[in-house]
């Protein structure tokens, strides 16, 4: 019962604090809404019986990540984002844009409702496996990753390589040794 | 008496002792930083308020709490109010998974024997880490609310230096749980028990000599003290991230400052310096060992306040990147292959 009372109060925390984060005008809150959000959903983690993936997501998404967003808003100094002052002529606001968002959105929805049907027809106990182990254990965790999900673990590592590289490539001006 | 309503209130008591022990230790630094430097500077440090000025950091809160409590115009107020609250309170609650001393029955008071230390957790260490981490949010909100450009500078550096030195720290804490094959703070101090050759206790900073240099660097680092206090820098920032605080909301980032700065000494006895376990010291006095040490090293951190310059920016970035993370990596990988050579 206890368990239940914290999914609904931390779920509905980290719902809540996600869509402000999209509402807020001023990109400095909006960043502060997402720690609130990560660190519920942390709390969920640790409802779930995983505590290593809890500490793992405060540590890396609301401690390292989140300072890098504060960090590069701050650089910036972002102005208050204002309705009226919005650059109509961006490029992503032309309508064949909106149409392909629309679409996207429409997609997300049903993805997400196909995924959520499945795990629910599903019913299998959370924080668990059919053998009984416990994956929020660092030791099985670990195992898991580097037997079973090896070649995703890999594949990923390798994914934000390159994201790493183009980002360096970008940044990188014409005629900078 | 009833065990059932014993052990509770002794968890109760711990925690309102270990909150106390960290209000009056911040206290204890205030007077012992401008003692030490007095007689560095060979002069006598304060030596007016109570018998040779051990009064000096009460009559200094005092003061503060009837100062007038300023905001600047342009500055955000939630965040500004926020942002002190926020340093403070990650300070007292990294804490919590620290042990300071071994089980005990309080002299036969419980019949099961209790653990000295407010939390006992399975990733204590991940925990302290995590917490201590989101402190650097007080820190980095107050300079960019006060709307002003030295505290926004302050509250700049503060972060990047954060996500710099944050990587080394991580990787130096990770040599000592591969050694210990624990997350939980308590077993890595419980496997530093025994000696080596009869004589040399089985302390990780034998092992992990490099580790240690590392995790107290990057410590100083984290905790934002000299030669790496950058978020305040008062030659170049003015005051830096606090610049445009006054009165009580001013007092909480010092007192944030040196909770931190006894929590990253208590890690450092606990993961490195066998933690309560001392040469013929017996269990039940632990807790005075790990005292002794703790404040060793809040000696040092003091000490090296008042003789180390501070560096310049380029150099900590330089510093951090280029010689101690990669210096942190081979020992992580040094220390993972030695383990698997040694218990395969």
């Amino acid at each position: 019962m206890p368990e239940s009372v914290l999914f609904y109060l931390l779920s509905g925390l980290a719902v809540a604090a996600s869509a402000l984060v999209i509402g807020q005008r001023n990109p400095m809150y909006s960043v502060l809404l997402l720690i609130v959000s990560f660190a519920a959903l942390a709390g969920l983690y640790i409802v779930l019986d995983a505590p290593f993936v809890a500490m793992a997501q405060m540590i890396i998404y609301a401690g390292a990540i989140m300072v890098l967003f504060l960090f590069v808003v701050m650089l910036l100094n972002a102005p208050q984002e204002d309705g009226a002052e919005w650059d109509r002529t961006h490029p992503l606001r032309r309508p064949g844009f909106a149409r392909i968002g629309v679409v996207l959105a429409v997609l997300l929805v049903a993805e997400l409702g196909w995924a959520l049907a499945k795990v629910v027809s599903l019913g299998s106990p959370v924080g668990g496996r059919a053998d009984g182990a416990v994956i929020g254990s660092v030791r099985e965790m670990g195992r898991v990753l580097f037997t079973q999900y090896s070649f995703a673990f890999e594949a990923t590592s390798v994914l934000i390589l390159v994201a790493m590289v183009g980002a360096v490539v970008l940044a990188r001006r014409e005629g900078d040794a | 008496m009833d065990q059932a309503l014993l052990r509770p209130a002794v968890i109760g008591l711990m925690i309102f002792i270990v909150f106390n022990a960290l209000i009056i230790a911040s206290a204890i630094l205030v007077y012992a930083e401008r003692k030490i430097m007095g007689f560095m500077q060979q002069r006598y440090g304060p030596y007016l308020v109570g018998p040779h000025g051990m009064m000096q950091p009460f009559a200094d809160i005092l003061k503060l709490l009837f100062k007038e409590e300023l905001r600047p115009k342009g500055a955000d107020k939630w965040l500004f109010t926020l942002a002190p609250v926020l340093a403070v309170v990650a300070a007292f609650a990294a804490f919590a998974t620290v042990p300071f001393g071994a089980e005990t029955t309080l002299f036969g008071l419980l019949d099961e024997p209790i653990k000295l230390g407010v939390a006992d957790v399975n990733v204590g260490v991940l925990v302290v880490f995590a917490v201590t981490s989101m402190g650097v949010y007080g820190i980095v909100l107050a300079g960019w609310s006060s709307n002003s450009k030295y505290a926004l500078f302050g509250g700049l550096r503060a972060s990047a230096q954060m996500i710099s030195y944050e990587l080394s720290y991580a990787t130096a804490i990770a040599a000592v749980i591969l050694l210990a094959g624990s997350m939980s703070v308590r077993e890595v101090v419980d496997s530093q028990t025994g000696f080596w050759l009869g004589f040399i206790p089985k302390w990780y900073i034998f092992l992990q000599p490099l580790g240690f240099i590392i995790y107290a660097i990057a410590g100083v680092a984290e905790t934002n003290r000299a030669p790496f206090d950058f978020p305040e820098a008062e030659q170049e920032l003015v005051a830096g991230f606090n610049t445009e605080y006054s009165s009580v909301r001013f007092a909480l980032f010092p007192q944030a400052e040196y909770i931190n700065m006894v929590t990253m000494s208590a890690v450092a006895t606990d993961l490195y310096l066998g933690g309560w376990h001392f040469p013929f010291v017996p269990e039940y006095l632990g807790w005075l060992a790990f005292l002794a040490k703790v404040g060793f090293i809040l000696f040092v951190y003091i000490w090296m306040r008042w003789t180390v310059p501070r560096y310049r920016y380029d150099q900590l970035m330089k510093f951090g990147w280029k010689y101690l993370f990669p210096a942190s990596v081979i020992n992580l990988l040094v220390t993972a292959a030695m383990v698997l050579y040694f218990n395969a």
